[in-house]
């Protein structure tokens, strides 16, 4: 932490809706009185390569980029791409994960393995990580889309903010006629990021 | 209005709104193109694709002629194609504001080099202004239209990536200007550019630039935060972002106005220092001009020219202190590069190519990962449009049997920005060359963009739309060719066919892209694989469709899996397929 800045680094592959959830994210910050910075990178329509989202917050901020190894939470939406981005986490630092894998180019093709027991390696580093089973709680919750926002509910437990400013940035965020269904994964994710503390 | 999060593209479209600019033009390019596409909220303004920069200036120019104020916007290379008149404008000056941004890619997250567009400012002798956050776009656009009316000159406002695309809070100002209305203006002496005129504009010119350095040096978006009485830092953008992170005890001279340079406000800054540093991203621009004026400053002898600064460089570089890390990896991870999309048109053209051996000059646009493994069929790619005159460079030169290896490929958007003057080279001087247009129906890789072939504008009306085939023709290539790219056969043997003949000729491949934004696209059933048939023969794998995964646990040797989730059903894995593996799943 550098001045009280706060840092989480969102990552996943592109066209799983990391953006959209660091938007999110980005919004209930503004709402709980932050000074917010969010910087990433989206040049290239084309989806499946990997995406990095920084989203900063304190009494001011300056850099928009988070220095290595100074990231506090980690966000990921799936698990070789949480494991590629370790490095920028600091000491203590925390992961949020999806429990889901996409094979990359090199690994679809038969050239690569897929490294095997991320999960694990990943709480070893940084024990008070968790295993979020997002797709299993978005069906749950009525929509696989809503995998980011399961996410989000989880993320949620960690961070002191009004549980009411969250439904403010999702009302905000969400085209209306998904609502319903994103709280219902926001809930979802909260729950169970909760029992597993409990 | 309410505080609210923006990108520093959608804050520069609001200051724009706010500054009561009458014409927005734009060739979209990363990070430059949400501008336009944040500017069409804005009714009163009159905002548009051009087909290529030079173009998007030109008429920015004469909007500004009539008396409008006009926001053309571009990435750092489309600056090169916008060069020409840019310098002579810089002469001319303006009527209504005109202001040229210009978005810089430090790091080429999305770029073919990493230019620093400040030289174009000095070269053409345009003042730049350089935002260090949102709220700062916001408000240097309106400044910036200030300043050209003021000073009789096109602005460049200039962002990096890291400013395009970052977002922090912005305060709109409610105090927003009416466009002002058009009208005729005759002055001969300012907007003819000819030689009698141009070289007492010359003089303008010079005079303009030493009165706004003066200027610059009483003005608050230069500012100087008190600090450490021995530790100067000199810097801007988002450079100074990073600069505060790292070196919080420092005094900071943030300069808002980057060309030409507050010398007399540097000089008082400067001279109370023991240690001076500039901290600046990619060249030694603002170091090298303090330096000149005799002062021993540190700089790019501590940061890198290449890529973009963050905190960590900085504080690597600036303080020798080491990165950090409580986690490093020991094996190598595999990478993640960006794909076509399941489906797309493209691949089976590269595909087809890979196999003819084609020796193919490609171009700028998502058909660029036809470089990629396994399609692996790119052989140079320079710039926008310039596949096709690199085609004809190398025909002319080859061997009659090499020759007929060549082939020019280039997207739709791309052939109409600059590609066609190369095509027009090419049949005026008989170069026996291929060119394929990949038409899409859009402008792909910035975003699924409009553009004069696609029959829609910026804000979505229809307009008229290019017809690529009468366009060659009319050219004066004789042998053009339309083909479904998802006829993998007919497609190869027609690209085989035209190879070999000597002379020009163009192969149209028609279907739109997978991400379309308008609902022309047909609904097909996904594929799967048949276990029982599939040989491990891996030719689908040569496809590279992210659809399709190699699973080495399957069937006896290893088996081919499709992902329904992503498959599209376009069926060019079941005609690469020779044992018919591949079926259709009922729905
Ligand atoms: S965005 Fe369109 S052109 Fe680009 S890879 Fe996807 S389908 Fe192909
Ligand atoms: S049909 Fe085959 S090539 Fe086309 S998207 Fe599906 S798996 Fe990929």
């Amino acid at each position: 932490m550098s001045n009280g800045v706060q840092n989480i680094l969102l990552v996943g592959v592109g066209g799983q809706g990391t953006l959209l959830a660091s938007e999110i994210l980005s919004e209930v910050l503004m709402l709980s009185g932050y000074d917010v910075k969010k910087a990433e990178v989206h040049g290239m329509a084309q989806r499946g390569g990997s995406v990095v989202s920084h989203v900063r917050f304190g009494s001011k901020v300056y850099s928009p980029i988070i220095p290595e190894g100074q990231a506090d939470i980690l966000f990921g939406f799936e698990l070789l791409e949480t494991y590629r981005y370790l490095p920028l986490l600091k000491k203590d630092g925390q992961v949020v994960v999806n429990d889901f894998e996409i094979a990359p180019p090199g690994v679809a093709l038969g050239k690569q393995e897929y490294p095997a027991d991320i999960a694990a390696h990943i709480k070893e580093t940084f024990p008070r990580s968790c295993v979020v089973e997002g797709i299993v709680l978005a069906k749950e919750a009525g929509n696989m889309r809503t995998v980011n926002t399961v996410l989000l509910g989880s993320l949620s437990t960690m961070m002191d903010i009004d549980q009411g400013l969250w439904y403010q940035a999702l009302t905000n965020m969400v085209p209306q006629r998904f609502l319903e269904e994103n709280i219902r994964a926001f809930e979802l994710g909260r729950q169970a990021q909760r029992s597993r503390s409990d | 209005m309410e505080k609210t999060i923006l990108s520093g593209n959608e804050a520069i479209a609001r200051g724009a709104y706010e500054a009561g600019v009458g014409v927005a033009s734009a060739y979209p390019g990363t990070p430059s193109t949400e501008i336009l596409e944040n500017i069409i909220r804005y009714p009163s303004i009159d905002a548009s694709w051009a087909p290529n920069e030079k173009v998007a200036l030109e008429v920015g120019i004469g909007a500004s002629f009539g008396g409008v104020r006009a926001l053309v916007t571009m990435k750092h290379v489309g600056v090169n194609v916008a060069a020409d008149p840019l310098f002579t404008l810089s002469y001319s000056g303006v009527r209504g504001g005109l202001v040229l941004v210009v978005a810089d890619d430090p790091e080429l997250h999305s770029s073919q080099n990493e230019q620093d567009s400040r030289h174009y400012a000095r070269f053409a002798k345009v003042p730049m202004f350089e935002p260090s956050d949102s709220e700062e776009a916001r408000l240097f656009t309106r400044l910036a239209f200030e300043a050209s009316e003021r000073f009789d000159t096109p602005v460049m406002l200039r962002t990096t990536t890291r400013i395009s695309h970052s977002k922090s809070i912005v305060h709109p100002d409610d105090n927003v200007l009416k466009p002002a209305k058009a009208d005729l203006h005759r002055d001969p002496a300012k907007f003819v550019m000819l030689p009698g005129n141009a070289r007492k504009r010359h003089y303008f010119v010079e005079q303009r630039l030493k009165d706004m350095a003066q200027w610059s040096c009483e003005q608050d978006f230069n500012r100087i935060e008190e600090g450490s009485d021995k530790v100067g830092v000199i810097t801007s953008g988002i450079a100074y972002q990073h600069a505060k992170e790292v070196l919080p005890e420092a005094s900071v001279l943030k300069l808002g106005l980057i060309h030409p340079l507050p010398k007399d406000l540097i000089r008082q800054f400067a001279k109370r220092f023991e240690t001076l540093y500039v901290i600046e991203e990619l060249d030694p621009f603002i170091e090298e001009q303090v330096r000149a004026m005799g002062f021993a400053v540190h700089g790019k002898d501590k940061l890198s020219v290449c890529g973009e600064l963050t905190p960590g460089r900085v504080a690597e570089g600036i303080l020798g202190q080491p990165i950090p890390h409580a986690f490093e990896h020991k094996e190598e991870l595999p990478q993640r590069p960006p794909n076509m999309c399941p489906g797309c048109p493209h691949r089976g053209v590269f595909h087809a190519l890979n196999r003819l051996k084609a020796y193919v000059t490609g171009d700028i646009g998502c058909y660029t990962l036809g470089f990629m493994p396994p399609l692996s069929a790119m052989d140079t790619c320079i710039c926008m449009g310039a596949s096709i005159g690199n085609a004809s460079g190398l025909a002319r030169v080859l061997s009659e049997e090499q020759r007929q290896q060549v082939v020019g490929v280039i997207g739709d958007s791309t052939f109409l920005h600059t590609g066609v003057n190369g095509l027009m080279e090419m049949v005026y001087n008989d170069a026996a060359a291929t060119v394929i247009i990949l038409d899409n129906s859009t402008t792909g890789m910035t975003g699924r963009q409009d553009h004069p072939g696609t029959g829609y504008k910026l804000k979505g009306d229809t307009a008229h739309k290019v017809d690529l085939v009468g366009l060659c023709r009319s050219i004066g290539v004789e042998h053009v060719h339309v083909i479904d790219p998802y006829e993998m056969d007919a497609t190869r043997d027609l690209i085989k066919r035209e190879m070999a003949r000597p002379a020009v000729s163009v192969i149209i491949t028609q279907r739109p892209c997978m991400l379309h934004k308008r609902d022309i696209l047909e609904k097909r059933p996904p594929l799967f694989v048949d276990a029982d048939k599939c040989t491990a023969c891996k030719a689908c794998l040569s496809l590279g469709c992210p659809a399709i995964k190699w699973n080495p646990k399957g069937g006896a040797k290893g088996l081919a899996e499709v992902d329904k989730m992503l498959c599209v059903g376009c069926g060019v894995c079941q005609q690469v397929c020779k044992f018919g593996a591949f079926g259709v799943c009922d729905e």
